[in-house]
């Protein structure tokens, strides 16, 4: 039953040029970004760049205005690092907790977090804004990370405990005969077990971090401590149609995300299916 | 809380199995204690979300009725935000911006990649490494790829050159500088970007249709577009409604793609909420006005995932 046939092939090549179609904003995107300035504006985005140059690569590294992508990359990295490491830490734990723990206080306390996931950030923005500029905390990499961690604290708990709800409990109970101490099994026993809860976790909270431009562009703005995005939008607004150095910095911008997917395209692939799914 | 409530069946309705060790029961008491998780374990995160998530919400919400600007102390002003709000032709423009953009959104993205779900499904030598790729814009920041769309919808840029080349000049437009047009751009940014995401989902729903199901009904005489219709469609129906809300719900907080686009231009057609909400808040500083937006917007996103709610439980109970 359903042998690939004539039509098949077909349907194959239809399905290719589709993708084809599809995906060629991102080819324009390499093609344009390796153009000269001048070629970038008086020529076809289709024809291919010639000379070939890293003219727009260099200018956009250069870094004009105050603040480099090199700088922005960086803080980028620290600040969803951390996030990323604070929500593993603190999402596992908690996930768990109220999973193993079912009681109406436990059950109050994880629909705080599913009616946390979906309240839009907007309205707590200003006074989240008053709040880290009474503590200092504004423009700094250690606030973001603060916030960053709240906003998807009820993601990174909802997607463990998809995970901790599923887990068979002999395992906490055979450490816990031996006399294991509750901490040492979480740590040795439970975790190592929610090992692709952690992978999801990771590669969804961290991407939503490294891309995120609103939380950045407001908290972030004018400081030292501002991220890629914000970098990118500031420079581009100083660049006036020299598409081939915004090019440049759109795509060095793309550059560590998708490396990271493609090197673990089926993580990154299984991670949104399963985080959907739940 | 009693130590008799703390071993309660939970609610997959199983009872914790009696603890081992000493060959008598073990007293209740004592086996409510010897939980492996602490109940405070959850406090840190608990205490994080209740103040970035609730406390600043319930803060922001009170912003809303009084004319807040950052400086004077807020003073109560009642309903006035939000009468200017329904009385404004500009808050209502990115109103009804927001929900043609989010429906829009919706229903293009669903039949998309559902399409390219059906078409990848199975058979197509190529299907691995076409749902890389299409997958590939989901990864990327949108501000990004925003710029990217901006260069495409130029007054020369390679759409107008495309719409010339197979004699459709009448179609060239200025895409975003066009009022009429600026709206259905922003969308197709948006579209592009998201078709990996529902593909992805709509995979994994596929794959819980059992393929037997489909070449049953093909031996019955049924031509591929009424298996997909009697057989595959009523198999996804939950999957639709999970990427139905997720998609409609990032519609309604559509931020950065306009923002990046145009700014909310050409003179506010392309407002948003959520652009509006930080044009008012963070550049005219008009915080009280701006969390009365923030608010009708919040309302709006949770009211949609309230009826998603309801509707999955009805379908669990059927």
């Amino acid at each position: 039953m359903f042998r690939y046939t004539r039509r098949t092939a077909v349907r194959e090549v239809l399905v290719v040029l589709a993708a084809l179609v599809v995906f060629s904003p991102l080819l324009i995107l390499l093609n344009v970004s390796l153009k000269t300035t001048q070629d970038s504006v008086s020529t076809s985005a289709f024809s291919p760049a010639s000379p070939l140059t890293v003219d727009g690569f260099r200018q956009a590294l250069g870094g004009e205005g105050q603040n480099s992508l090199v700088t922005g990359a960086l803080n980028s990295a620290v600040i969803t690092g951390c996030s990323v490491v604070v929500l593993i830490a603190l999402g596992s734990i908690t996930a768990f907790t109220l999973t193993r723990i079912t009681t109406g206080w436990s059950r109050a306390a994880f629909a705080s977090f599913l009616v946390a996931i979906v309240l839009p950030a907007q309205l707590g923005q200003v006074p989240l804004y008053s709040a880290m500029r009474h503590l200092d905390l504004l423009g700094t990499r250690t606030g973001m990370v603060l916030a960053y961690s709240g906003m998807l604290m009820p993601l990174a708990v909802f997607l463990y405990s998809g995970f901790t709800r599923s887990l068979p409990q002999e395992y906490e109970e055979a450490a816990q005969m031996e006399g294991a101490s509750r901490f040492t099994i979480f740590t040795r026993v439970v975790f190592p077990l929610l090992a692709p809860a952690t992978g999801t976790v990771a590669i969804l909270a961290g991407l939503i971090v490294w891309n995120d431009f609103f939380t950045s562009l407001v908290f972030l703005n004018g400081s030292d401590a501002v991220t890629l995005p914000v970098v990118v939008y500031s420079f581009v607004g100083t660049l006036v149609s020299r598409w081939n150095v915004v090019f440049a910095a759109v795509l060095l911008s793309m550059v560590p995300v998708l490396v990271l997917y493609l090197l673990a395209q089926k993580r990154f692939i299984q991670g949104f299916a399963g985080g959907v799914k739940g | 809380m009693s130590p008799a409530a703390a071993v309660r069946p939970d609610a997959t309705g199983s009872v914790p199995p009696p603890a081992p060790g000493g060959g008598g029961r073990v007293p209740r008491r004592r086996r409510a204690a010897s939980r492996v998780a602490a109940w405070w374990w959850s406090l840190p995160a608990l205490a994080l979300i209740a103040a970035v998530h609730y406390a600043t919400t319930i803060a922001g919400s009170a912003y809303a009725f009084t004319d807040f600007n950052g400086f004077r102390s807020p003073e109560f002003v009642g309903l006035a935000n939000f009468r200017e709000i329904l009385t404004g032709a500009a808050p209502l423009r990115a109103l009804l911006n927001t929900v043609v953009i989010a429906v829009a959104f919706l229903v293009l993205t669903n039949v998309l990649g559902m399409a390219f779900a059906v078409a990848l499904n199975r058979q197509l030598k190529s299907r691995y490494v076409l749902r890389t790729v299409l997958f590939a814009p989901v990864v990327l920041s949108p501000l990004a790829v925003s710029y990217v769309w901006k260069f495409l919808f130029q007054q020369d840029g390679p759409i107008n050159q495309v719409l010339g080349a197979v004699g459709l000049e009448s179609l060239q437009r200025t895409w975003l500088g066009d009022p009429l047009t600026v709206v259905p751009a922003i969308t197709t940014v948006m579209v592009w970007q998201h078709i990996g995401l529902t593909m992805v989902i709509y995979l994994a729903g596929l794959a819980g249709v059992p393929p037997e199901n489909e070449e049953a009904a093909a031996m019955d005489g049924a031509g591929p577009w009424s298996r997909f219709r009697h057989v595959v469609l009523p198999a996804l129906r939950p999957t639709i409604l999970v990427a139905s809300t997720m998609i409609l719900v990032q519609g309604l907080r559509v931020f950065d793609q306009v923002q990046a686009l145009t700014g909310g231009g050409p003179f506010g057609a392309s407002d948003t909420l959520a652009t509006s909400v930080y044009k008012e808040t963070f550049v005219n500083g008009r915080f009280g006005y701006g969390s009365a937006l923030a608010l009708v917007m919040t309302a709006i996103v949770l009211l949609c995932a309230l009826v998603q709610m309801l509707l999955l439980r009805e379908r669990k109970e059927k």
